[in-house]
Formats: structure tokens, C-alpha cells, sequence
């Protein structure tokens, strides 16, 4: 069977959105040109700007720096790439994945900035935090924890943007989350390509609160093609689950998503597409850039939705040997008094934690 | 019985019971099909559902290549199994 593209090579993959089938060359090509077009489209980056890449050294977040690597040098965006790791302090897994972080960086020729749940929240590591709550719900604290530690190490190492390595099936996933939550707020908002920033695509330099912005240029990319990607590249990844998954909820959602995806693998894209429309009907503006209130946290001053952000009320529970309550619904209104209080109505909290 | 190369990838290594990421090994199957249902009753160890159901049916979001080819392209359960042939299964079931 020849290659669908170039007619001459052995065809070796079917593509998910359109089942075409490609020799690994034209597979190759075609993924980098779907990025490039996902980047260029939605106006993703700037010349100039440093630009921080999340890796956990997993296949995503390794695949990610990869192609953002190529790209750059290919169509000159002029970006500087930096490498930010989180060690979320979880024995067994995480030391793991940051040695394959390692060696990308070495590989890749980037340079690899880490922060850590132990410096950053007083000791309170995954493994500290899963020893007093057990292991139902510690997903929210490690998700919470890592929003704003990225946050933290994308401002300490100056970077203008924040990339992640969502891709379309974990958008998917996030998008059924939220609507059977019945969270509208961050519904509308889950399938997003670009949030922080404001609504021109840019950041405004007089605004000194603002989330930074956060780009996702995989999330058009089937999770199937990036594991292919990186198996054909022999890109070094890491591919054990967190030894504290999974959630049951989104374990759920995941094998839905694939399910969904076998029988009409558009259903993903589909999913992703009616989110964004959502967004665009909600602020009357394109869903690349979308702007939330924030304001400064009240306790450690970092950028919040909420009078105290969400990280420093799991930390107070976690403090008063209480953490087992902090993720529950009204948690806020036991630990601080009614003045601290505001009710929240914006996408405050947890990343989209990925454990299956 | 055919001899084939077995591959375990994304993870899915950690659940058979040879912990390792290739395996050469005599096969009484003829098909994929066959296969995965030999491979969850004698090389899979713990978490088989992660692998495959208890009727043989490959769990979504595990990808198989039948000698580097996506088994999309070569008739998925039905590909007849030959002698040398390396047959790949990686999970995309993880943290990325």
C-alpha cells in the first residue's frame, strides 16, 4: 500500500482526521504542518518573546518541545525556548520522568529550569500531601499546586508565554468534564488554544495582574499521532501512570473520549469546536484570547480569582490536618472568615490533571 | 505455533510478566485477534483490562503495529500472523 501523499513510499499510518494513509516521511510532515498552521492561525507567539515549554517528560510535553524546537528554526519565529519541570515531589514517578526531562534537555540543546512543590509550598510534596488525605481527590491539590507553580517558574525565568502539551483527546476529556460538573464558567473556556491573555491577543504591559498567557499549539493533535510521533522519532519519554491515579471521574471521561474516537474519530475535534464556539458566544470575541478577572491573592500575593487563591486555602487545610475537607464545595468558608471570602465565578482552579 | 516478536510500549511492559519491552516467543495464534487474547491470558500479569477486555477486545487508546505498520492498514484483528513478524502494542493511557 503506497502513501497516500507522496505516492511512492510505503504507507505506514492512517491519519485520524481524514484517513489518509502515510509513510512515516509524509507522516512526519504533515504533524509538523498542523502545528505550524495551529500556531500561525491563532497567532500564538511574537517575535522575540521567550517562551516557557511545561515538560514533565512525558510523551506530550516531550513531543511539544521537540516540534517547537524544529518549527522555530524552520519558519524563524524568533522565539527563545526555555524548559520548565515541576517536581511535584512524588517518589517513584516524578524522579523518574524529571531524569527524562533531563536528557531532553541535553538533547534538545535547551535549557531546563525546576521548581519543586517542597520549596515552593513548605514542605507539602505530593507524598506529604497524599499521607494526610489518602488517595481520594490528592488530584486537585497536585493540580491546583501546579497551575500556580508553573505560573511562578514561567514570571521567575521572564517568559512573555507558557506552553503546554495538551492535546485534542485531554481537551475532549476536559470539555465532557466540566459539562457534567455543570461548570459553564470553565466549560465555555476548556477547549480554548490561548487563555490569559486579553482579548487582541496580546498582554497588556500596564496590567500588572493578569494570568500569564497559556498556549496549547497540540490541541488540535489525536493522541494517538503524538504517541506515533514520538515512537517513530525515538523521542525519550516517560510512560508510567502517577502511582496516585487515577481519578475515577476522568479515567471515566478518557475512556469515553477513546470510545467516541473509534467509532468517528471527528467526534474529538467536534467536542473541541463546540467548546469554542461556547467561548466565542460568551465574550464576543474570538476564542484564542480570553480574559478573566484577577486580582492578587490576599495571603501570598500571587495572581488569583479570588480574594485568597485556591492554592493557599488547600495549603491552610493542609496545615490544620484538615485536608481531607479542603476540596469540598464550600471548604473556603471553614478556613477563613466570611470577610476573606468572594464566590467564585471564573475558571479558578485546578489545571486539567492528566493522570488517566 | 509461529514465532514472533513481541513488543510492549507506553508503559504496558509493566504489566507482563516478563517486565520487558520485547519479547521473542512461540505463538499458538494465527491471528492479531488470537493474539491479544494469548497475550492477556499468558503474558499479561496484573491490571489486564488495561490491556484488553476478558472477550479479546484491544482496549481504545492501546495502538498496534504490525511490523512498524499502523494495524489500521492491515486488517486490524483479522492480519494473519507470520513467522518473524514483530507486532507492537503501545498504550497511550498516561500522563503526558
Amino acid at each position: 500500500m503506497v502513501c497516500d501523499r507522496c505516492r511512492g513510499g510505503k504507507a505506514q499510518i492512517q491519519r485520524l482526521r481524514d484517513r489518509h494513509r502515510l509513510c512515516k516521511a509524509c507522516f512526519f510532515a504533515e504533524f509538523e504542518r498542523e502545528v505550524h498552521e495551529t500556531i500561525v492561525h491563532h497567532d500564538l507567539f511574537q517575535v522575540g518573546e521567550r517562551i516557557a515549554i511545561a515538560i514533565s517528560g512525558g510523551k506530550d510535553s516531550v513531543v511539544l518541545a521537540h516540534v517547537l524546537k524544529e518549527l522555530n528554526e524552520r519558519h524563524q519565529y524568533g522565539l527563545e525556548l526555555v524548559l520548565l519541570a515541576i517536581d511535584e515531589g512524588i517518589h517513584g514517578y516524578r524522579d523518574a520522568s524529571l531524569a527524562a526531562v533531563k536528557r531532553n534537555s541535553s538533547a534538545l540543546g535547551l535549557p531546563l529550569v525546576s521548581l519543586s512543590y517542597d520549596e515552593l509550598y513548605d514542605g507539602w510534596t505530593m507524598d506529604r500531601v497524599v499521607s494526610q488525605i489518602g488517595r481520594t481527590n490528592n488530584c486537585t491539590f497536585c493540580g491546583v499546586f501546579r497551575r500556580q507553580a508553573l505560573e511562578r517558574g514561567a514570571r521567575h525565568i521572564r517568559a512573555n508565554k507558557l506552553a503546554t502539551g495538551h492535546n485534542a483527546d485531554d481537551m475532549a476529556e476536559t470539555v465532557f468534564l466540566n459539562l457534567v460538573r455543570g461548570d459553564s464558567a470553565r466549560l465555555r473556556h476548556s477547549a480554548d488554544v490561548m487563555t490569559g491573555a486579553l482579548a487582541n491577543g496580546g498582554t497588556s504591559p500596564d496590567e500588572t495582574v493578569h494570568w500569564l498567557p497559556r498556549v496549547k499549539p497540540l490541541l488540535y493533535m489525536y493522541e494517538k499521532e503524538i504517541v506515533m510521533y514520538a515512537y517513530w522519532k525515538r523521542l525519550d519519554y516517560f510512560a508510567t501512570e502517577c502511582v496516585y491515579a487515577p481519578n475515577a471521574f476522568r479515567a471515566f471521561a478518557r475512556d469515553l473520549v477513546k470510545e467516541l474516537e473509534a467509532l468517528r474519530p471527528r467526534a474529538i475535534i467536534d467536542t473541541l469546536t463546540a467548546a469554542q464556539a461556547l467561548s466565542r458566544h460568551a465574550d464576543g470575541v474570538s476564542a484564542v484570547g480570553t480574559v478573566t478577572a484577577v486580582k492578587q491573592c490576599a495571603r501570598c500575593g500571587y495572581v488569583s480569582s479570588q480574594v485568597i487563591c485556591k492554592a493557599c486555602i488547600l495549603l491552610e487545610h493542609l496545615r490544620r490536618g484538615t485536608g481531607k475537607e479542603a476540596t469540598h464545595r464550600h471548604a473556603t468558608r471553614s478556613v477563613f472568615s466570611a470577610s476573606d471570602q468572594t464566590s467564585c465565578t471564573e475558571s479558578c482552579a485546578a489545571d486539567q490533571c492528566k493522570c488517566p | 505455533m509461529v514465532l514472533i516478536t513481541l513488543e510492549f510500549g507506553g508503559g504496558l511492559d509493566a504489566i507482563t510478566s516478563a517486565k520487558a519491552k520485547t519479547v521473542a516467543c512461540d505463538v499458538p495464534a494465527k491471528t492479531v485477534g488470537e493474539l491479544i487474547r494469548w497475550i492477556r491470558r499468558h503474558q499479561v500479569r496484573e491490571r489486564h483490562e488495561f490491556f484488553a477486555s476478558g472477550d479479546g477486545v484491544l482496549r481504545p487508546g492501546v495502538l498496534v503495529l504490525v511490523n512498524e505498520v499502523d494495524w489500521e492498514l492491515e486488517g486490524k484483528m483479522e492480519y494473519v500472523l507470520r513467522e518473524g513478524d514483530t507486532i507492537a502494542f503501545i498504550s497511550t493511557l498516561h500522563g503526558g
